[in-house]
């Protein structure tokens, strides 16, 4: 009988070991996700576009609100983009530095979507927690509400909102915040359903924990994986509800300016040959959204393998 | 059945009635009314408008009025802007525009949706399946306000195939472009959800059998496969319908195909409050109209739901 002797060895040595060190699933599902190549592209790309936003501004040679008498009037000849006269992106049809407001409507955009994500995290994650840890009549009243204010045609109500108690920012986080907890508040409830029986909320009411103490301190930093998941794929979200109302003139009224009025103002100019209008803020929208859906789904499959 | 249905009508008749008057709630708290102008009217001349069209009424006979003028009449009163025109006209103006070209998109939108994402799955890893999932990443960061310059730049400025806007309801030429950006982005997503659970639906075990007695692979897809399948497609359903109407508004306004999203955004340019609160509550009312609609499919296609 042959021993292989350099099986045997290696079989010893593995034994001579000390036990395998456990990893915890967050060590596992950080490892996916590192492996995950689409994800990591999202999240270089989103990285890059934050970089954009936040020291975009310092590279602009020209301010937002400055208008370059040199091109006005003839911009379709004169205001393509160019390094000499540091228009990087060009102008607008009005002369001003297309480079500075494509980093003002990033810096907007971005903080729209993540406050509008922020918001749905904050009461969406109470709001399901109470209900479904609550429970009987007191979650029956809570999801109908839920299930009635789903059906409102948001869209509409959010313009009616916005004309109604005029077009400012605070009105336009306050009426995107209104809406998106929904969808979160229905996930976290069901999550938080299947934790309420666990043996670990058992052994807390059993000690005499306050609800709302267990609700915080035990079902919330529970649901963290699901809501880290559902914040990164509503972020893209708000800000399409968001550019989508500022491409109908809206949303973000001038000075200020967002991608989607961008976006706008870029297609209502490109039959005079102005492509570029269009073209730089279509290019940070889409690579963003890109970036965040990639990421988001990379976060769902590394927190929860099963779910292809 | 019947109870089930009488169950879901409960819930979406007080609904409709509660966005009806919320909004009406929404105009009253709303600075302004419809006679405040540029230059102020005397107080006597307000005050006998006022009168005359019920605005001095207490709130909840307002409210009272309002509904009653909808439900019963269908009467959603008349333009705070344009003298010679009601709600109704404006309303009946853009409908039929928008219920043509919103029909075809969410035709297209599903049936090419479950079309790409139904062999994707057969196919599943080759040519077709890369295909798909790829226009369907894409197309995901593809909305419609981006889709609908893109195609103007495309097929009108650059191609000179299509006219750039404008409507009519005998020439199909003005209807490609509308249907084409209003539908991509959600035939994606029903092209990826439609592929992901008929890809679980081919591994369930009555597949199995099905195959096992030698049945005929098309049999196979199309009688047992495509029916359990269907269950998410289904409930996306109710989210694209209104995603539609939503977009049309988009659609109106850049290819002014003068739908029912032109007068929206018109009065919400004009502070038209009543051409506001119409469009949203009839826009309510096919909505959950649709919702039920998707409810009762849902339950009659899904053998596993008790009504």
């Amino acid at each position: 009988m042959v021993i292989e002797h350099d099986k045997m060895r290696s079989l010893a040595a593995r034994m001579a070991q000390p036990e395998v060190r456990g990893r915890s699933p967050w060590a596992d599902a950080r490892r996916r996700f590192l492996r995950n190549k689409a994800a990591m592209a999202g999240l270089v790309i989103l990285l890059l576009v934050a970089l954009f936003a936040i020291f975009g501004g310092q590279i602009a040679i020209w301010s937002n609100e400055e208008l370059d008498f040199s091109v006005m009037g003839q911009v379709a000849t004169m205001g393509h983009p160019s390094l000499e006269n540091g228009h990087y992106f060009g102008t607008d049809d009005l002369g001003r530095d297309l480079f500075a407001r494509t980093v003002q409507g990033t810096q907007i955009s971005l903080l729209v979507g993540i406050v509008g994500a922020g918001i749905a995290v904050i009461v969406g994650t109470l709001y399901g927690a109470v209900a479904g840890y609550v429970g009987g009549r007191t979650d029956q009243v809570m999801m109908r509400t839920v299930d009635i204010l789903m059906s409102i045609p948001y869209m509409f109500v959010l313009i009616l909102l916005l004309v109604m108690f005029g077009r400012s920012m605070t009105m336009l986080f306050l009426g995107i915040g209104l809406i998106s907890w929904l969808d979160m508040a229905r996930i976290v409830r069901g999550q938080t359903l299947s934790l309420k029986n666990r043996e670990f909320i058992e052994a807390a009411r059993a000690t005499g924990v306050s609800t709302w103490r267990i609700i915080i301190r035990h079902i919330v930093p529970n649901l963290l994986g699901v809501v880290a998941v559902y914040a990164t794929l509503l972020v893209p979200l708000m800000i399409l509800t968001e550019s989508f109302i500022s491409f109908l003139g809206l949303g973000v009224q001038e000075p200020l300016t967002s991608w989607g009025a961008l976006i706008s103002e870029g297609a209502g100019t490109m039959s005079y040959g102005t492509l570029w209008q269009l073209a730089f803020p279509l290019f940070f929208f889409v690579i963003t959204l890109f970036g965040f859906f990639f990421v988001g789904d990379g976060l769902r499959d590394a927190l929860d393998p099963k779910e292809r | 059945m019947f109870a089930f249905i009488l169950r879901r009508l409960a819930i979406a008749v007080p609904t409709l009635l509660l966005l009806i008057v919320l909004s009406f709630v929404l105009m009253h708290l709303a600075p302004g009314g419809p006679f405040t102008q540029e230059r102020a009217l005397p107080p006597q001349v307000l005050a006998n408008l006022n009168a005359k069209y019920g605005l001095d009424d207490p709130l909840w006979r307002q409210i009272w009025n309002y509904v009653y003028g909808i439900l019963v009449h269908f009467d959603f009163g008349p333009s705070f802007v344009y003298p010679d025109r009601t709600v109704n006209q404006l309303i009946a103006d853009g409908f039929p525009v928008t219920l043509t070209y919103g029909t075809l998109s969410f035709l297209a939108a599903v049936l090419v949706g479950v079309t790409l994402g139904t062999l994707a799955a057969i196919r599943q890893n080759g040519w077709l399946d890369y295909l798909a999932v790829g226009i369907s990443i894409g197309a995901q960061v593809l909305p419609n306000f981006v889709m609908a310059p893109l195609l103007v730049l495309a097929l009108t400025l650059w191609l000179g195939w299509l006219p750039g806007g404008g409507w009519s309801f005998s020439d199909p030429s003005f209807w490609i472009m509308p249907v084409i950006a209003l539908s991509t982005s959600y035939m994606a997503s029903i092209a990826r959800i439609t592929r992901s659970s008929m890809l679980e639906v081919l591994g369930s075990n009555h597949i199995r059998t099905a195959r096992a007695k030698g049945m005929p692979e098309r049999r196979v897809i199309l009688r047992h496969a495509l029916r359990p399948a269907m269950l998410p497609v289904v409930s996306y359903l109710g989210p694209v319908f209104v995603s539609m109407i939503t977009g049309s508004v988009v659609i109106d306004i850049y290819f002014s195909t003068g739908g029912i999203g032109k007068a929206f955004v018109d009065s919400a340019l004009n502070r038209d409050y009543a051409v506001m609160m119409g469009v949203t509550i009839l826009v309510g009312a096919l909505t959950i109209l649709f919702n039920l609609v998707v409810d009762i499919l849902y339950a009659w296609i899904d053998p596993k739901i008790r009504y």
